[in-house]
């Protein structure tokens, strides 16, 4: 469990970051926090021949409401979600959810954009941009674009990151005060990856559900946004009926995969629940 | 004040706490060189080729060896439960013709640094013919080596044992009860991984190796034979060591190869293992299925037993032989009486890691058996599963009880033991009706909480013999050299205590040398709880000689009779006249040297007992399992330092909820291990675990050893399945189950949807 041999380069700027990794390519890789690189390059399932660490940029750790955003930079930690970073609804959702990724001293180093860029399918990040539609900007040495969660993640590890680009910031859309939120997770021991989850916002308006956005991850390739759910769940009052209908149709929808911790059968089961306990929440 | 009894902080903890500890990873010597393995990727094939010429060929590679550079090297042999038949299936240190699991060793290379021999390692190409791997080992037996030996099957060894009346046993029987159960494949996982420096001295020639750990005297035997030296060639020393649990220490093929290289290269060899190796590399544990069938009375008085089992003893047999096989065979009985047993244990070779002892060896797996069995007996008669353990527990006027068979080659007496007294105390302790009440009204409210209940028999103070050396020092200071090893169990504290009982010295000037071959002539090393009791016994022995020799000595210095002479605080004191002399006054005044050796022998094990409660809450919707509350009532015949051995009890019971819930070893049908990192191989963390309360009696004393004490190191996990499967059984309402361990959500949603 000892890496590859690498070279190792710390841009001081974010230009220097974008020249870094066009000069080299597909053989460079960029460390931001390495509590999945690292460890990916000990097993030596990672072997850039060059490692661009990030970590001496610090004009990219910022957290910033802009607009009816709030955006994250490329080095924000895990751990400074842990208390609400902005008024209204999205500060505390992101504060319940953080505390389910990995543990303390993990959430010290590892970003939130890392997260976003590494894809693993049980990622809650990856699920929250996916369940809010995240909007992403990616940046390389030609330019810049900018694309939404539902284009981004292309599955497993893979996204539309390419080899010579950056994904500079993530942009969450603030939820205003009509919003209410609910995570479940289910995992195996404390800080494991989810074996199933589900994130849903319901905008409620005199006991009525207006709006829903509702997520699953860890269940399939990427996290999963259930639209036709969610358009089941507008205009309707919440109740444990209505939770339930939809817990069955996102079971019934998704094909989830399967691996030494839970069969595919287990995991249709774990669907229907933490569907369920998260709209269940949500709603509370 | 007696320094027994009492919970006295560890002596050994300083250095571990300010950073001075020297684990197998700290040891360096100039020159060194690093050895890396490369391991099997397939679980059995015949090996036609391995390709070294560009491993060779990398800068800083120094050397890379298959089988045929070290054909002279024996195969590792057995240190105990020499079983016959067994010797076919031993390891040699690097594979010959097959390889038999993924990551048996088929090469090994010699590197500057430990990248490089990684590096190295990824290009040796191994050319290997795969054939179909077995990997259940209850299904018939197949050719270990075809091509070398057809004839050779992978059953090594039947073990029977039998005592009774079998047929009157089940001609009579109110009920017959049949169950398969099946203890799941897990081990005991040190935080430090294994690791070794072997250094030979050129002027000497002696080889020493450091990192050992467990039973430093026998493994320089046997590397002194295996390679061809004299014992008084080959210096084992052990440092910190970070955990043992029945795996570490035992003679692997990578001490063998370091020492090897450290005399053919003529350079210092370092070896540390990765934690992936350690997961497929080091002994795996348990992993045996029992077929029982039980004739029962109508008060469930079990009048009769038989099993048979099936131990899936992965590629090679390895040191132990056939020990966790013969445990389990002998210890199935446990606390009861059981008239008529008959059981015989299947030691079959599969395509997976070779498995050896791990903590409460054959216990584990047969206190499930044992005690699902107990509860299956109350579920079809209709009784209180307390009653049906009450009616079947061997009673105290029994003791000492002769179970009439035997376990490590000592005939199994049971050599005291108050079973009903303990339960009562358990029960009560609990407020076992009230705490009944309770979670039957939580269940009423939609919970699904339930209590387990199981008992268990350990051993401990394995023989035949134990010797320490005792000599008083210039600085006043007493040294006790013993051929034990620490594990991090708290030796060094614990002879303490007992030397400092008799001599009255404070135990902080007390020095305690363990797991150094050039001190002691002969040690037992750390196992099977023996230290304590063994060690223990030997130590107060030589404190007792000690006192003596120091009495005698002090008598003309005093100008006293010696009969009116005592030793108080470390001081032989004149009861006339009131005059003390120290210890070290003594030597110096005397010119004597003031030491003394204790011998200790004993020509059975004891058996120390206990009781596991557990209460767990299921969550049924995601078939997930936590467990509530622990609580481990134990016997130790005496305590020595209760602290210590609530420590091994609470560390134990975090290890059997691993085994009981997360910790498995799984393999997918070509034999590629699944679970070869801390993220597929799930162990307990603060997180899971529950308060673990202990309840420590002394109430049955051990009449074989001068301290009457037994050991501690291993009941803390022996009923862990067994308590927390009848919980699980509890909570749901749905008595027999739990059959199969561990209870992971993935097979408890498979069972609940059945
Ligand atoms: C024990 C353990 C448990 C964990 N449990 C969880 C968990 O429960 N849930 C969870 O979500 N995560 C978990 N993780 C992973 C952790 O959250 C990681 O921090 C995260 O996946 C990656 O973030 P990072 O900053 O560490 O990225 P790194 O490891 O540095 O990089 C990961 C990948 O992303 C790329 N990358 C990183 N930043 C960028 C960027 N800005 N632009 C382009 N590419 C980039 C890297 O090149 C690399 O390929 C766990 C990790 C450990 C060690």
């Amino acid at each position: 469990m000892k890496p590859a041999s690498f070279d190792y380069i710390r841009p001081g700027s974010r230009a220097e970051i974008l020249a870094a990794l066009a000069a080299h390519g597909d053989d460079g890789k960029i460390l931001a926090g390495g509590q999945s690189l690292v460890a990916a390059m000990n097993f030596r399932l990672a072997r850039p021949e060059v490692l661009i660490d990030i970590n001496g940029t610090k004009d990219l750790d910022y957290l910033q409401p802009s607009g009816d955003s709030l955006a994250i930079g490329a080095l924000t930690r895990h751990a400074a979600f842990h208390k609400p970073v902005v008024d209204g609804p999205l500060g505390p959702l992101l504060a319940k959810v953080v505390r389910n990724i990995a543990h303390y001293p993990i959430r010290q180093r590892g970003t939130f954009t890392g997260s976003l860029a590494h894809a693993d399918p049980a990622s809650e990040w990856c699920l929250v941009a996916t369940t809010l539609d995240a909007e992403m900007l990616i940046v390389n040495a030609e330019g810049e674009r900018r694309c939404r969660a539902g284009d981004f993640f292309k599955g497993t590890f893979t996204t539309a990151v390419g080899a010579q680009d950056l994904l500079a910031e993530v942009r969450l859309p603030l939820l205003d005060d009509g919003w209410r939120s609910g995570f479940y997770e289910f995992s195996r021991r404390a800080g494991d990856f989810a074996l199933a989850m589900s994130l849903a916002a319901l905008k409620l308006e005199n006991g009525r559900i207006t709006e829903a956005r509702l997520g699953v991850g860890g269940v399939a390739d990427r996290a999963i946004r259930l639209h036709a759910l969610e358009n089941e769940l507008a205009g309707k009052a919440p109740s444990r009926e209505l939770f339930e209908d939809v817990a069955a149709s996102a079971k019934a929808a998704i094909k989830p995969s399967e691996d030494i911790h839970a069969s595919a059968d287990y995991r249709r089961d774990l669907i229907r629940t933490v569907v369920l306990r998260a709209l269940t929440e949500a709603a509370a | 004040m007696s320094a027994i009894g009492r919970s006295l902080k560890r002596l050994e903890d300083r250095p571990l706490l300010t950073g001075d500890g020297c684990f197998a990873a700290d040891n360096r010597a100039d020159g060194q060189v690093h050895m890396r393995i490369v391991r099997s990727p397939i679980a059995f094939g015949r090996i036609l080729d391995i390709e070294t010429d560009e491993a060779k060929a990398l800068p800083g590679v120094i050397a890379v060896w298959t089988a045929a550079d070290i054909a002279d090297l024996p195969p590792i042999d057995f240190r105990m439960t020499r079983i016959a038949g067994l010797e076919p299936y031993r390891q040699h240190v690097l594979a010959r013709d097959y390889v038999r699991y993924v990551g048996d060793p088929v090469a090994v290379v010699f590197a500057d640094n430990p990248y490089i021999a990684e590096d190295a390692a990824e290009l040796v190409f191994c050319d290997i013919e795969e054939e179909t791997p077995c990997l259940d080992a209850t299904a018939d037996p197949v050719a270990f080596m075809p091509e070398r030996d057809p004839a050779l099957l992978s059953e090594a060894a039947v073990i029977t044992k039998s005592y009774g009346d079998m047929e009157a046993a089940f001609a009579g029987a109110a009920a017959i009860i049949e169950m398969e159960l099946k203890v799941g494949r897990h081990t005991g996982v040190p935080l430090e991984t294994r690791g070794a420096l072997a250094v030979r001295d050129p002027e000497t020639g002696v080889l020493t190796m450091y990192g050992a750990a467990k039973v430093p005297h026998y493994n320089r035997d046997s590397i002194a034979r295996m390679l061809g030296l004299e014992p008084e060639q080959v210096r084992l020393s052990e440092g910190h060591v970070g955990g043992g649990f029945g795996i570490r220490g035992e003679l692997y093929p990578e001490d063998v190869l370091v020492c090897a290289a450290a005399c053919r290269l003529g350079v210092p060899v370092k070896w540390v293992e990765d934690r992936r190796e350690h997961l497929m590399a080091a002994n795996h544990s348990r992993d045996q299925v029992h077929r029982i069938k039980a004739a029962v009375d109508a008060n469930g008085f079990v009048r009769g037993l038989v099993d048979t089992f099936y131990t899936d003893q992965g590629g090679y047999v390895r040191t132990h032989g056939g020990t966790v096989s013969d445990l389990a065979a002998a210890l199935l009985p446990g606390p009861y009486l059981i008239p008529a047993y008959h059981v015989e244990g299947h030691i079959r070779l599969t395509n997976k890691t070779p498995s050896g002892t791990y903590r409460a060896p054959g216990r584990y797996e047969t206190t499930f058996v044992r005690e699902r069995l107990m509860d299956a007996i109350a579920a079809r008669l209709g009784l209180d599963p307390m009653e049906v353990r009450r009616v079947n527990l061997i009673p105290e006027d029994r003791m000492p009880f002769d179970r009439g068979i035997e376990a490590l080659g000592t005939h199994v007496l049971y050599d005291s033991g108050k079973y009903h007294d303990l339960l009562d105390r358990t029960l009560t302790r609990i407020g076992y009706q009230d705490l009944k009440a309770d979670l039957a009204r939580r269940r009423v409210a939609g919970e699904a909480v339930g209590l387990g209940i199981a008992f268990f028999v350990e051993k401990s103070g394995l023989g035949p013999h134990d010797l320490v050396t005792m000599a008083v020092q210039p600085d006043d200071t007493i040294e006790i050299v013993t051929g034990a090893a620490s594990v991090g169990q708290g030796v060094e504290t614990a002879m303490a205590q007992i030397c400092s009982d008799v001599l009255g010295v404070p135990i902080e000037r007390i020095r305690v040398i363990h797991g150094q071959t050039d001190r002691i002539a002969i040690g037992f090393g750390a196992f099977a709880s023996r230290v304590t009791v063994m060690t223990g016994s030997a130590v107060k022995i030589a404190a007792e000689a000690l006192r003596d020799k120091a009495i005698a000595l002090a008598a003309p210095l005093l100008q006293a009779d010696v009969r009116t002479l005592t030793l108080e605080m470390g001081c032989v004191v004149s009861r006339d006249s009131g005059a003390t002399i120290g210890l070290a006054e003594i030597v110096a005044q005397s010119g004597k040297d003031l030491d003394a050796e204790g011998l200790f022998r004993a020509d059975h094990m004891n058996y120390p007992y206990g009781i596991h409660v557990a209460q767990v809450r299921v969550d049924e919707a995601v078939s997930g399992i936590q467990v509530e509350r622990y609580l481990v009532a134990y016997d130790v015949g005496r305590a020595i330092n209760p602290m210590l051995i609530e420590g091994q009890i609470v560390g134990a019971a975090a290890q059997g909820i691993g085994g009981a819930l997360l910790e498995e070893f799984i393999y997918n049908e070509e034999g590629q291990p699944l679970a070869t990192s801390f993220a597929d191989y799930l162990m307990p963390t603060c997180h899971e675990m529950p308060p673990v309360e202990v309840l420590l009696r002394e109430d049955a004393p051990s009449p074989q050893n001068p301290l009457g004490v037994k050991g501690a190191g291993e009941g803390g996990i022996t009923a862990v399945g067994a308590a927390i499967a009848a919980a699980v059984d509890d909570a749901l309402g749905r008595p027999g189950l739990i059959t199969s361990l561990p209870i992971s959500p993935r097979r408890l949603h498979a069972l609940l949807r059945r």
